[in-house]
């Protein structure tokens, strides 16, 4: 276990902005008439709709099911009746709608059968060696665990074992490293106890080596709770392989491969997963989910969601899903002169295009923008090639020659320059002084990456597909050719055979008749 | 306006800025300069800004584009600048205003504006006009040569026959002839030489070394303040260094010390000013250090053994031509993998 954390290359200090949200309590979000849940909230297939118009449903009730591997389930997050399922706006960069499943609350917020997987003591006693990986993996699939980090990968896929590489390092990402966002912070702080207990069952459930729980520096309140935390678990049984990790507050220090070069040394090469070097992430709040599902029976259905920007009152509260953001920002009061909401942080955040859209379990953040807080956009100029978008570079990248292929629409230089490899942080952008929106162009290259590949894919399978055809045609070409060959040699044969019979024995004339019969 | 895509947090800073900075930084050698010289240096930077501006708000003219951004972001001014300190500060008007256009508008307009000339505009002019002029481009004026201002102008924008008298040898034209004329002659070292023509001041050539030490004192200033990284004026330093020092222990009759190469001619101003230029140098971390060797080797060579009295300009000219393919092919390695050197036209897998 490393002393002190490993510095990554790159990355940028941004004035943290956390204090404003970060100094009051959770607060829980008072219950909208209506919920709009929408059917994908995680990474994978979306789950299929297991309720019908006008059904009633309880509180922790499973609406929509998981029937694939990578995909989670979905459930009410309060008592009340089905109204309605189909498209409803949801918040996307694209501003597309998507399937939803619109609850209007009864207002008694009953809750459903809990059925907790630790539900004996003797199943949640220390030894948990009793619960097989399958079954813990199946739970937190069917309880809707997902990454709420924000990139909302179905939680209980990363508890697969990589068959070859044994894991060695559980990481719980505590890091929060965009501005803005407290939501993690204030979780850690109050819950402490259910984050370690959470943080606890995975490391047995994975079996891992040393545990590292990575704060940065400008949370010492969260790191504090942590570890009294640690403590009190500590005095029910001996844990010696779990540490709290106070990380240098540069962004992104919270980015996986950076964050896993920081606690343990190890450098994630191109493609390849943290499970392959033996380390295994995890969001605090997710593992905190995972806490609350296992030893409670609660699946997701709420998320602490930061309010803050340009607001009266910033702070955290407590959110049912499907609650819509435009009356949960309006809950934090903004002042006059916002203009737009960003959701999630301003650093890989994207702008809300409809108030009617959902919280969902990927949303983090909400952001009241004003130009006070947000410098209002200045004209692009010139690349000088000042090289200060490749010093910021957590990954290693050139964002100036990136930019200069995806520009002439070169993607295939683009991808060449690893284009592939940019984790869109942002950090070449914000330092540009010529003002170009990098990322906004890598995105749209990466774009033309994928489709390039999906079209060199499929112009290769159609070539197969073609030449198989062709090779198919011609063979059948072949055999009717030999077969047409074969019949003009017979009537030739029989020709000459009748030819000869007037002369000949008969009995000649039969062989060749067996011989072609089909 | 709200920028259509994250990151919506931007840092303050611009272009401008950059080149406001490096005009500050350049403010400490024209004090020495022009207290050594006289006002003629601040009339040939005003006379070369002006030219600048006037160029680059005659291209945008004739190709109907708005010109406002070009004219505020001070990078012809940077040209602008570096071309007056490195001509003759009694060069004729016209001459400044030849390297001017050159610079301005075939360098870099031609080429495409900012951002898109493979070779250093003012270093383009000042080959130039050596090449065109050469004898007006030698003619330097001794340090203890002090004229007024009326005749300063006078030289300048007059019409007068030049005499020759004003102008005198630099220390790095006589120890070039010094190596050309007296091989085989022993007359002591190249030091005891520049002494006994009083050319020598503490440590280099009389005064050029207080104006280098000044460039020297802006450069740090631009590192300090991030606009340029270490790479090319570490590499170019220590490269002019090095060779410098081969030749002087081999025969300090006829080579003169390092540190006098360091603080004679354009050796300061090219390694911290002109060397770093981001736009026609290399920009890999690798490719950097590659490019300072080369320009500190080669300004060494051509100074010493060419035909021209100072060789930065050549020098970074040529590194200019190789940079695009020492970037190709000194991509820094992506997080997680192995460096790789990458041939340009190569597939990687």
């Amino acid at each position: 276990m490393l002393k002190r954390p490993l510095a990554f290359r790159g990355g940028i200090r941004l004035a943290h902005h956390k204090y404003e949200s970060a100094h009051s309590p959770i607060a829980s979000a008072p219950l909208p008439e209506r919920l709009i849940l929408p059917l994908r909230q995680s990474a994978g297939r979306a789950p299929e709709p297991i309720v019908r118009e006008g059904d009633r449903v309880k509180k922790g009730d499973r609406i929509a099911a998981a029937e694939e591997w990578i995909s989670a389930s979905l459930h009410a997050p309060t008592s009340g009746t089905v109204r309605a399922i189909g498209p409803f706006p949801v918040a996307h960069p694209s501003g597309l709608s998507a399937p939803a499943i619109v609850i209007e609350a009864d207002g008694a917020d009953e809750w459903g059968e809990k059925t907790p997987l630790l539900d004996s003591p003797a199943r949640s006693a220390a030894n948990r060696a009793a619960l097989s990986p399958e079954e813990t993996q199946r739970f937190l699939q069917n309880m809707g665990v997902v990454g709420l980090g924000g990139a909302v990968f179905p939680s209980h896929v990363k508890l697969s074992r990589a068959p070859n590489t044994p894991l060695q390092t559980l990481i719980i990402n505590g890091a929060e490293c965009e501005p803005f966002i407290t939501c993690d912070d204030r979780l850690m702080r109050e819950r402490a106890d259910d984050v370690i207990s959470g943080t606890l069952f995975l490391r047995d459930l994975l079996e891992v080596k040393e545990t590292l729980i990575a704060v940065e520096n400008n949370k010492p309140e969260a790191a504090d709770a942590l570890r009294a935390a640690l403590a009190r678990a500590d005095a029910a049984r001996e844990i010696r392989d779990v540490a709290v990790m106070e990380l240098p507050a540069i962004y992104p220090a919270g980015s996986i491969k950076q964050l896993i070069f920081a606690l343990t040394g190890k450098r994630a090469p191109a493609h390849v997963l943290p499970t392959a070097l033996g380390v295994q992430c995890f969001n605090a709040a997710t593992v905190y989910c995972v806490w609350r599902a296992v030893a409670h029976g609660e699946p997701v259905t709420h998320r602490v969601v930061t309010l803050t920007g340009n607001v009266e009152h910033p702070g955290n509260m407590e959110v049912p899903l499907g609650m819509p953001m435009g009356q949960l920002l309006a809950l934090a009061r903004p002042r006059p002169e916002t203009d737009a909401c960003i959701v999630g942080g301003p650093m890989m955040g994207f702008l809300l295009t409809d108030e009617r859209a959902p919280v969902v379990k990927g949303s983090n953040c909400l952001i009241a923008r004003s130009d006070a807080f947000f410098p209002p956009l200045e004209p692009e100029t010139s690349c000088i090639r000042c090289t200060s978008c490749a010093q910021v570079c957590p990954q290693g990248l050139q964002p100036y020659e990136l930019y200069w292929w995806s520009r002439a629409k070169n993607s295939e230089k683009a991808a060449r320059y690893q284009l592939m490899e940019c984790i869109e942080c942002g950090c070449c952008a914000y330092v540009c002084p010529a003002h170009i929106p990098l990322v906004q162009y890598f995105r749209f290259a990466k774009g033309e990456v994928r489709a390039a590949e999906k079209a060199q894919d499929m112009a290769a399978r159609a070539k197969e597909r073609f030449e198989f055809r062709q090779l198919r045609a011609e063979r059948e070409k072949a055999e009717r050719a030999e077969k047409l060959a074969r019949a003009a040699a017979l009537q030739a044969e029989k020709l000459a055979l009748a030819a000869v019979t007037d002369t000949d024995s008969p009995a000649n004339a039969q062989t060749p008749t067996t011989e072609n019969a089909p | 306006m709200i920028p259509l895509s994250s990151p919506y947090l931007r840092r303050s800073n611009s272009t401008r800025r950059i080149m406001r900075l490096v005009l500050l930084s350049l403010l400490p050698g024209i004090a020495v300069y022009a207290a050594l010289i006289g006002p003629a240096l601040l009339i040939q930077i005003l006379l070369a800004s002006l030219a600048a501006l006037g160029f680059e708000f005659a291209v945008f003219f004739l190709r109907k584009r708005p010109a406002r951004a070009a004219l505020t972001d001070h990078s012809a001014l940077v040209s602008a600048w570096l071309i007056a300190l490195t001509f003759p500060p009694l060069s004729p008007w016209w001459l400044t205003i030849t390297g001017v256009f050159f610079a301005i508008v075939i360098t870099k307009q031609l080429y495409g504006g900012l951002g898109q000339n493979p070779f250093n505009p003012a270093m383009v002019a000042f080959a130039v006009c050596i090449i065109a002029f050469p004898a007006l481009m030698s003619q330097w004026p001794a340090m203890s040569l002090s004229l007024s201002l009326p005749e300063q102008l006078e030289l300048i924008f007059g019409f007068a026959p030049r005499l020759d008298a004003l102008t005198s040898a630099t220390p790095l034209d006589v120890i070039k002839t010094v190596l050309q004329k007296t091989a085989g002659i022993t007359h002591g070292t190249v030091q005891e030489l520049l002494m006994s023509q009083n050319l020598y001041g503490t440590f280099a050539g009389r005064g050029w070394e207080w104006v280098a030490t000044a460039y020297l004192v802006g450069g740090v200033f631009l590192l300090i303040m991030g606009v340029i990284t270490w790479h090319v004026p570490l590499a170019f330093i220590a490269s002019m260094t090095l060779i410098a020092l081969v030749f002087w222990i081999i025969d300090p009759s006829r080579f003169s010390a390092p540190l006098f190469h360091l603080f004679s001619g354009g050796s300061m101003l090219g390694a911290f000013f002109i060397a770093t230029d981001p736009v026609s140098g290399c920009a890999t971390p690798r490719g950097k250090i590659i490019f300072g060797i080369g320009a500190g080797l080669l300004a060494y060579l051509i100074r010493v053994f060419g035909v021209f009295p100072d060789g930065i300009a050549f020098s970074i000219l040529l590194m200019n031509l190789c940079a695009p393919l020492l970037d190709s092919m000194s991509q820094p390695a992506v997080f997680g993998s192995r460096p790789q050197v990458r041939v340009p036209g190569e597939k990687t897998p």
